[in-house]
């Protein structure tokens, strides 16, 4: 099997989590109530853990040590999707993006439970019933405020019309998808896609929101090449200041 | 003398060594020793994460390999993998009576798992009474829900069915 096409998508899938676990860490001590601020903090520790799990698999493929990965690139060599790198903003910007990220990545892990490739078929095992409490959350959260009030409802619309463009890319295709597709190893960024659509559209018909048409969006795409938006960069540096400082410090 | 460890003999062994959260169970009740093989001199110990973000697990590691060479076990290794993946069904019937006992709810078999509504219904760990509520599936580990019982107006802690 072609560990080129293997590695592109591990490399998309960790990096995902990594910046994404990193943007829920930056909730830790200022979620709008304490349960918030645990529940983000959660997420991020899972995140940032299944990052270093496939950062692991990458590893065992030849790529360098999972901490030497994560805190020594430049954020052009970075392959998470621009959604993950955007700003927290207020707090319905994050619920958004959490559940428009979360029910991709979710149907994702699922789909990896059949992968050829063994080694991340027994990790997506593992990380699909993990994924299902940031799911729920999500879930929860959005049908509560999507149908709370005036405010709540026109915060949660605007945050879903900004993010959207930007869930789009998640899905933007590998070089080696049909390759991946024809080994077995992923059933590929449109089939997922068309899960996450199904999924979003039928939580989103509890609530009074209204979900973007995709045929008429333009997908924010290039973060999977290393194009990325002026906010990874800062993210980037922060993240690994320590690291870049000493890198044999133990903490 | 040559001594061939016995795989019984081990799992007495790392009876001793507790969750580090959860000082009553051990990880052998915790079921996250997944694998063990002894020979001559050596012992091979396999062990899977609860979670995939458990920060605890170095240490329980470390914990295996030296309570091992303390029962005079020269050169033990312990590897860490998915190969079997942990699930909270993975959990003694005797670490369920402790988790119940250390006042931690224990987790409702997960072959019944289907929904999460599921987490709905634990039953308090003080006054077993089902009238409970979710208050958030996330709390101060990962493998822990905080409820609270309508019944004897407490909050209490569920090891999360995973």
């Amino acid at each position: 099997m072609n560990t080129v096409a293997i590695k592109e998508l591990l490399y998309k899938m960790a990096d995902d989590q990594l910046i994404l676990g990193h943007r829920n860490s930056e909730w830790t001590g200022f979620g709008p109530l304490l349960e918030e601020d645990i529940a983000f903090s959660s997420m991020a520790q899972d995140k940032v853990g299944q990052s270093y799990a496939l950062y692991q698999l990458l590893h065992q493929l030849g790529e360098q040590e999972p901490d030497t990965v994560a805190f020594t690139r430049n954020a052009n060599q970075f392959h998470n999707c621009q959604l993950v790198e955007l700003p927290n903003g207020e707090y319905d910007f994050s619920l958004i993006r959490h559940f428009l990220f979360d029910t991709a990545e979710a149907a994702r892990f699922e789909l990896l439970t059949r992968s050829s490739y063994e080694p991340l078929a027994l990790l997506a095992r593992k990380i699909r019933g993990e994924l299902r409490y940031h799911t729920l959350h999500a879930n929860t959260w959005i049908k509560q405020l999507g149908t709370a009030n005036e405010e709540s409802i026109a915060r949660l619309q605007r945050a879903l019309g900004e993010a959207f463009p930007y869930a789009l890319g998640i899905f933007e295709h590998s070089p080696f998808e049909a390759e991946l597709i024809q080994n077995g190893v992923f059933a590929g960024e449109a089939a997922l896609q068309d899960i996450w659509y199904d999924r979003v559209r039928t939580v989103l018909a509890e609530t009074a929101l209204q979900l973007p048409d995709r045929d008429h969006v333009n997908p924010a795409f290039g973060g999977r090449m290393g194009k990325h938006t002026e906010h990874l960069q800062p993210l980037v540096e922060e993240m690994s200041a320590v690291f870049r400082i000493d890198p044999t410090a133990e903490w | 003398m040559v001594t061939t460890f016995s795989i019984e003999q081990i799992r007495t062994w790392l009876e001793e060594v507790k969750d580090p959260e959860i000082p009553v169970l051990s990880l052998v009740d915790l079921g996250v020793i997944t694998h063990i093989e002894g020979s001559e001199r050596s012992v091979r110990v396999e062990m899977t994460p609860t979670f995939v973000g458990c920060p605890a697990m170095e240490y329980m590691r470390a914990e295996v390999i030296a309570c091992l060479q303390k029962h005079g076990v020269e050169e033990p290794t312990v590897e860490i993998n998915f190969r079997e993946p942990w699930s909270s069904d993975k959990i003694s019937d005797k670490g369920k009576a402790a988790l119940k006992k250390y006042g931690l709810a224990p987790p409702p078999d997960n072959r019944l798992f289907t929904d999460l509504e599921v987490l709905e219904r634990a039953v308090c760990p003080r006054c077993e009474s089902d009238n409970t509520e979710l208050k958030t599936p996330f709390g101060p580990t990962l493998c822990r829900a905080i409820y609270y019982c309508h019944s004897c107006r407490e909050a209490f802690e569920q090891f999360k069915p995973v």
